[in-house]
């Protein structure tokens, strides 16, 4: 409703500059950015040349034990979206940045290995010679069966537009967190049911090797052990042990969800994905039965008839094992949420960041209308968390920061996100590499972290050698802190600290030439864990392939607390006023600037990194065995990469295809034919942003309705009849014409409640008064049967409170309509043509109307005498005035705004709860036929 | 074709532009009877009955007790012998049983299921503090249900409708008859009443179809063959009576065919009701303008409703509200003829020419006419259209408006919508004072 981007991206530099003379210029907030690559090419949304995918998408990888970096699959899972993209490569180039202390040990203090339930990371990184940007979140799952127990995996949003990965940082990171969260909740509830196996395994070896060694006790009466007596002892004992082992990693990973949910920040995955699931699969008709049940969400159900087996002592080390597909991993159900989830994710953000950011603006100032906005928007799309409010992804922020943050949003109001300044923890990377970094005082670091990052900046040192000018390199531009660790108390203390030191390091230190190819990691999240030792020892690999010193060199692991003067000022600035500081386009590609809640000093307190978590070496090298295979192609044929059987729908690429063909209006515009024609069109489907079923419907019904007003000359009376409240019947014989009509004119009526729309789409059973009270807007069946006659005499005993629409007849028979809103509302001549945008623009008419309804419900004086004798009638006539000359409303508009101050006024003296007795307004006017 | 006056879709003077539906009956609801100022109760073929806040149509209570068809509804309020007024509501069923409500808490006070027949007629006298039920035969009763006195077996018919005149008597109309009782305490107890048969007055032709007192004086009948007759409510004299609802002598332009198709239906008084100066008959399709005083129809308005008009109420702004089966409820304004200019003759001129004899034969013809036709006429000022079916009966609750009830099992509230929208302004503001200001969730 703000704006309608079709214009805005067509919008030159030079023209707006021009105009910004002669106009006073729009708010900030307001104010639309300018497209930056204006002068280069016809089509705006070619942005990038570079890149070698069509479109945005997701791809998971896995760090496989076996076989290093692996993609799985893509979403959506077509080949044509990733196209020649190498898929392993940037598989290769994702999983290399993963800063987790994921590992699982023995930690030096305690007998039995420990679990570590390590946060999420979120790295942003860019490729510049693929042309692609990622939005990368590093999960661990756990296996039983892997090294270490865990499996490191990623998933990873892949655009050709930076800016959209910068900018939608908080957003895809807590969309992301929610996927993460279900993939692990669902792993968790495996890893317990395969230990619990295991341990029956276990406990049915004792008894079968105690058993055995009190066989021999009793056969051997020599008093002294054989070999084979002590062998079996030990194996025994060794058995015990494991037992021990298993049972308390059962214990860990049960007491998960409790730990956790002490935890303010913590939201427990909910399966309120079956809700997005239904969404997405009203468009077609597959109807994919939950592939667990309902009974499998239960957390660690046990499976009863499990025949547990003997474990042969030295079983653990199977070299020809066959890892468990990610599917296995976590269970079926979850799984596939999961890829519901990351669908929406997929469909959520596709298109322009532009498209993208304007939805999210008017969003926020649609729920700032919180008396009327529930007039004419669709408020399950109103009640939607909005994605920057969701702090479940970066638990980096302590509840100190949360509070902080939302005391100042509510100050200044969300608007923030305007493109330049999208408030998030993706921080400033000033380009320009340095190599003087340290500083020999370190002011605000206390001791102990200083040493500590001197030990690691030894490490660094060392690696940094010989790779400063690697061709290839790896930025890392900024990172968001990801709390590790078990103990959350300290990181939440250490919390408002995303300006600690590391903060200070990806902003100093990441100060670089931009070279040609290059992996850039624009942005982190702070992990405490920055590449820890062991992370070297457990993947060798990675390290000794990746230029990963480069990574280090280029800033993101160099430990840099003091900023050289260059961006000191500039970090002051963001610290002292939070403002925006716009660093030079030109230079670099991360131009945010830090927005820190916090300043700097919070740095001393910064604990050791581990956050608790004591670093030992991992478990000795369990079994690499042989890679199976070389990379999958870079196609992307899933079937190969993905044994586990997927869900049949997301294994059909035509399924967008085929719910747009089942839209009831067969909208000849939809994006998706537009997008296969106009192959320039990089990022398809500006259209739809959150791409839920509402949003398909406002897409359809903006264009019926455009065509609609193109085609009856009378559609002014008509939607005059809606918006004063008068219902309206669609009378034909044709059921899918009807209901393209109603749904063309449903985006006219007013809400009267925050339920559905009073909107009634067919209906062939003769009307009655109560109808009326209910719907606003019908579409009703025409029959010449004898059932048809009573339909026609109910319609005309009460036309009184009706506007009939024939459509067969293309008449229309309705009170005379002589104002100006809805002329702008509906112009004919309107050079919009999408029905995206059509329907932005009613939307603004309407808010304006809403607006006016608001000013005329709450003002005191137009309603209530201002004295106590004054007549009725003065404040009649002040009333009137208010409505003609302040509002500037004419004739029947008049009316539009009275009804709608009246559903206001409604709305608000209803008692929440209370669902108030639905009444029928209606007026003695005459009514008049229409014809074409 | 009828001859029914429409009125447009543009009705300035109907001030009824808000409705609310009340749905809870699941049969024909015929009875609505007004408990107080915003309360009202509704009752019909469902046995159940509904109390009903009038202002915002919320349903209050539903009681139920009753097996079959509610057949009679009286309040029963005051009782100024306790201390807060209560409102109790007496119904009669086709079960034979009456049950007294509370309204205050919508529980079933007491009931009496010791009756021969149905009781179809329920009457209170304020003023003695009894009721009297009215079925096959008379019987008295007080608060506490007590059976005081009874009639002895009257008809099998029975009485169709009773009426309090004074002197603590009763008119009953039982089939044709018009029976008067006097009610007496007895002479043994002081609790003790008597019921006689005073007078029996047999003028009706058919059955009486209606009853009403006009005041403290008269009181009127109407039958089914379309007599109306006003009655000295002392002496229980005919003091005048209309009978020629079927003569056209009236309505000099009504067509010859619409008379020779009138059946006796057609000129039943349903319904009468009256203010101090006039009587309101609901006759067939029509409705006529009885007054007292000049012992004529005044006005009339033949053909009202398609069908026959059921309920008939006068509003104090010399409005009249008919309700009738074709589903309609339809608002007149009863208003003055304006004499045309030319009906003054103009005496002087012929007298000049010595036509003076002839002149007074015209002029008596004409005062002759004059005093003939009505001076008054009906007119339409507004219909309220909403039920689906016939509308037995209608409840004017003043500024609150009108419910209506109908057999489509529904309840209509006809409001006023200016007045609904500046009530709600006034609610928005308190409860915006309440609050504290608009709290705007940001």
């Amino acid at each position: 409703m703000i704006s309608a981007p079709d214009v805005v991206a067509f919008t030159r530099e030079e023209e707006l500059e021009d105009d910004l003379y002669r106009e006073p210029p729009l708010p900030e907030e307001y104010s639309v950015p300018l497209f930056p690559f204006a002068g280069h090419g016809a089509n705006p949304w070619a942005k990038v040349a570079g890149s070698k995918f069509t479109r945005d998408f997701i791809l998971i990888s896995e760090f496989s034990e076996q076989v290093g970096p692996q993609p799985l699959l893509t979403i959506p899972d077509d080949a044509k979206v990733s196209g020649t993209f190498d898929l392993n490569y940037f598989s290769l180039r994702i999983m290399s940045v993963d800063y987790q202390a994921s590992f699982v040990g023995h930690p030096p203090g305690s007998a039995y290995p420990k679990l570590n339930f390590v946060e999420d990371s979120k790295v942003v990184l860019g490729d510049s010679k693929e042309g692609a940007f990622a939005y990368v979140h590093h999960l661990t799952l756990y296996d039983l069966e892997a090294r270490g127990f865990v499996r490191p995996f990623c998933m990873a949003y892949i655009s050709a537009d930076e800016h959209k990965i910068m900018q939608q940082f908080q957003e895809l990171s807590a969309e992301f967190s929610k996927a993460s969260e279900c993939l692990k909740t669902g792993n968790r509830k495996a890893f317990a049911n395969e230990l619990e196996k295991k341990l029956k395994d276990l406990d049915y070896t004792r008894t079968v090797l105690h058993n055995e060694t009190e066989m021999q006790k009793k056969a051997n009466d020599k008093g002294y052990y054989t070999t084979q007596a002590i062998e079996k002892a030990n194996e025994l004992a060794s058995v015990e042990k494991s037992i021990i082992e298993h049972q308390d990693l059962l214990k860990q990973i049960r007491s998960y969800p409790y730990r956790k949910l002490k935890e303010s920040e913590f939201h427990p995955y909910e399966p309120e994905c079956a809700l997005d699931r239904a969404d997405l699969g009203c468009g077609q008709d597959t109807t994919p039965s939950d592939p667990a049940g309902a009974g499998e969400t239960h957390l660690y159900t046990h499976i009863p008839s499990y025949t547990p087996k003997l474990i042969k002592a030295k079983s653990a080390k199977c070299f020809d094992k066959k890892l468990k597909t990610l599917e296995e991993l976590c269970d079926v159900y979850f799984f596939t949420q999961t890829l519901d989830q990351l669908h929406h994710i997929e469909r959520t953000f596709r298109g322009d960041v532009c498209y993208l950011l304007t939805e999210q603006i008017s969003r926020v100032l649609l729920k700032q209308q919180s008396v009327t906005n529930f007039l004419f928007e669709d408020m399950s799309f109103l009640d939607e968390k909005p994605p920057e409010k969701q702090f479940r992804g970066c638990q980096g922020l302590s509840q100190d920061a949360m509070d902080g943050k939302g005391l100042e949003e509510s100050l200044a109001p969300k608007v923030v996100i305007s493109l330049g300044s999208y408030k998030s923890s993706v921080e400033c990377v000033p380009i320009k590499m340095e190599q003087e970094m340290e500083d020999p005082e370190e002011p605000k670091m206390s001791e102990s972290v200083t040493s500590e990052h001197q030990e690691n900046l030894d490490y660094l040192d060392a690696d940094i050698k010989g790779s400063i000018s690697s061709g290839e390199s790896i930025e890392v531009l900024g990172t968001e802190k990801s709390g590790s660790g078990l103990t959350k108390s300290e990181s939440q203390a250490s919390l408002p600290v995303i300006p600690s030191p590391q903060a200070g390091r990806s902003k100093v230190g990441s100060r670089r030439t931009v070279s040609e190819d290059s992996i850039e990691v624009l942005s982190t999240c702070p992990s405490e864990s920055l590449i820890p030792e062991d992370f070297k020892a457990s993947y060798p690999s990675a390290i000794n392939e990746e230029p990963y010193m480069d990574h280090d060199d280029e800033g993101g692991l160099r430990f840099t607390p003091r900023p050289s003067p260059g961006t000191a000022d500039e970090q002051d600035d963001d610290s002292k006023q939070e403002s925006l500081v716009q660093v030079d386009a030109a230079c670099c590609i991360g131009k945010e600037s830090p927005n820190f809640l916090e300043p700097l000093p919070e740095l001393g307190q910064r604990p050791c990194e581990e956050d608790g978590v004591v670093r030992i070496p991992p478990q000795p090298y369990r079994a690499e065995q042989g890679l199976r295979g070389g990379f999958p192609c870079h196609d992307g044929v899933p079937g190969g990469l993905l044994p586990c059987e997927l869900d049949s729908r997301y294994l059909s690429g035509s399924r967008e295809v085929s719910k747009s063909s089942l839209d009831e209006c067969s909208d000849s515009t939809s994006h998706i034919s537009s997008a296969a024609s106009t192959c320039s069109d990089r990022t398809p489907s500006p259209a739809h942003p959150a791409c839920q079923p509402g949003e398909r419907h406002r897409k359809r019904a903006g264009q019926n309705a455009l065509r609609f007003i193109r085609q009856y000359p009378f559609a002014h009376p008509a939607i005059y009849s809606l918006l004063s409240g008068r219902t309206l019947v669609v009378l034909g014989e044709d059921e899918a014409m009807v209901k393209r009509l109603v749904t063309a004119l449903s985006i006219f009526v007013p809400n009267c409640g925050v339920y559905a729309k009073p909107v009634k789409h067919w209906v062939t059973s003769p009307l009655h008064l109560v109808d009326f009270q209910k719907w606003k807007l019908i579409g009703l069946q025409r029959t010449v049967s004898p059932a048809g006659v009573n339909v026609l005499h109910a319609l005309s005993r009460y036309s009184r409170y009706l506007s009939i629409l024939d459509a067969d007849s293309k008449t229309l028979r309705c009170p005379l309509y002589k104002g100006t809103v809805v002329a702008r509302l509906a112009d004919h001549r309107t050079q919009i043509k999408r029905g995206s945008t059509y329907y932005m623009h009613v939307q603004s008419i309407l808010t304006q109307l809403c607006s006016k309804a608001f000013l005329f419900t709450f003002c005191h004086h137009l309603h209530l005498p201002i004295s106590e004798r004054e007549p009725e009638e003065s404040v009649v006539n002040r009333r009137m005035n208010f409505l003609k000359l302040q509002l500037g409303l004419a004739n029947e508009d008049v009316k539009i705004v009275q009804y709608l101050a009246e559903l206001l006024k409604l709305h608000y003296i209803q008692e929440p709860g209370q669902v108030g007795n639905p009444l029928l307004r209606f007026d003695y006017v005459p009514s008049f036929l229409y014809k074409i | 074709r009828s001859s029914v006056q429409t009125i447009g879709e543009e009705q300035i003077q109907n001030p009824y532009t808000e409705l609310l539906v009340l749905k809870g009956h699941q049969d024909i609801v015929r009875f609505l009877v007004q408990i107080d100022d915003c309360r009202f109760a509704s009752a019909g073929d469902d046995g159940i009955i509904f109390l009903w806040n009038a202002q915002t149509g919320e349903k209050l209570f539903e009681l139920h007790g009753h097996m079959q068809k509610i057949t009679a509804i009286a309040p029963f309020s005051s009782s100024d012998v306790f201390e807060e007024k209560a409102h109790l509501i007496i119904t009669a069923s086709a079960d034979r049983t009456v049950i007294i409500w509370d309204c205050a808490s919508g529980r079933q006070v007491q009931k009496v299921s010791c009756f021969h027949s149905t009781v179809k007629c329920l009457t209170v006298l304020q003023r003695l503090d009894v009721w009297l039920s009215g079925g096959s035969d008379l019987c008295v009763w007080n608060r506490k249900l007590d059976l005081l006195c009874k009639t002895s077996h009257l008809s099998d018919a029975g009485i169709s409708a009773l009426v309090e005149l004074p002197k603590n008597c009763v008119a009953a109309a039982v089939g044709k008859e018009l029976i008067i009782f006097r009610l007496s305490a007895s002479s043994n107890g002081s609790e003790g009443w008597n019921v006689l048969e005073v007078k029996r007055l047999v003028d009706h032709e058919d059955n009486i179809l209606s009853l009403v007192n006009v005041n403290d004086l008269t009181f009127v009948t109407g039958s089914h063959v379309g007599e109306l007759i006003v009655w000295d409510a002392l002496d229980w004299t005919k003091q005048a009576s209309e009978c020629n609802f079927r003569d056209s002598s009236i309505h000099p332009d009504v067509q010859p065919e619409i008379k020779l198709s009138q059946s006796p239906n057609e000129t039943s008084v349903q319904h009468l009701t009256s203010d101090e100066e006039c009587v309101f008959a609901a006759v067939g399709k029509g409705i006529y303008v009885y007054n007292l005083q000049m012992k004529r129809v005044i006005a009339c308005q033949r053909t009202a409703h398609d069908s026959s008009v059921l309920h008939i109420e006068k509003l104090p702004n010399r409005q009249l509200i008919s309700c009738s089966e074709d589903g309609s409820v339809r608002i007149w304004e009863l208003r003055e003829k304006q004499q045309l200019p030319a009906e003054p003759v103009p005496t002087g001129f012929f007298n000049m020419w010595g036509f003076g004899r002839a002149n007074k034969q015209a002029n008596q013809a004409a005062k002759k006419m004059q005093e003939n036709t009505p001076m008054y006429f009906l007119e339409l000022v507004g219909d309220l259209i909403g039920h689906s079916s016939a509308v037995q009966m209608f409840l004017y609750f003043g500024e609150l408006g009108l419910a209506t009830c109908s057999a489509d099992h529904l309840i209509i509230l006809w409001k006023d919508g200016e007045r609904e929208s500046s009530l709600r302004s006034l609610t928005l503001f308190q409860k915006l004072a309440q609050n504290g200001g608009l709290q705007l969730k940001v």
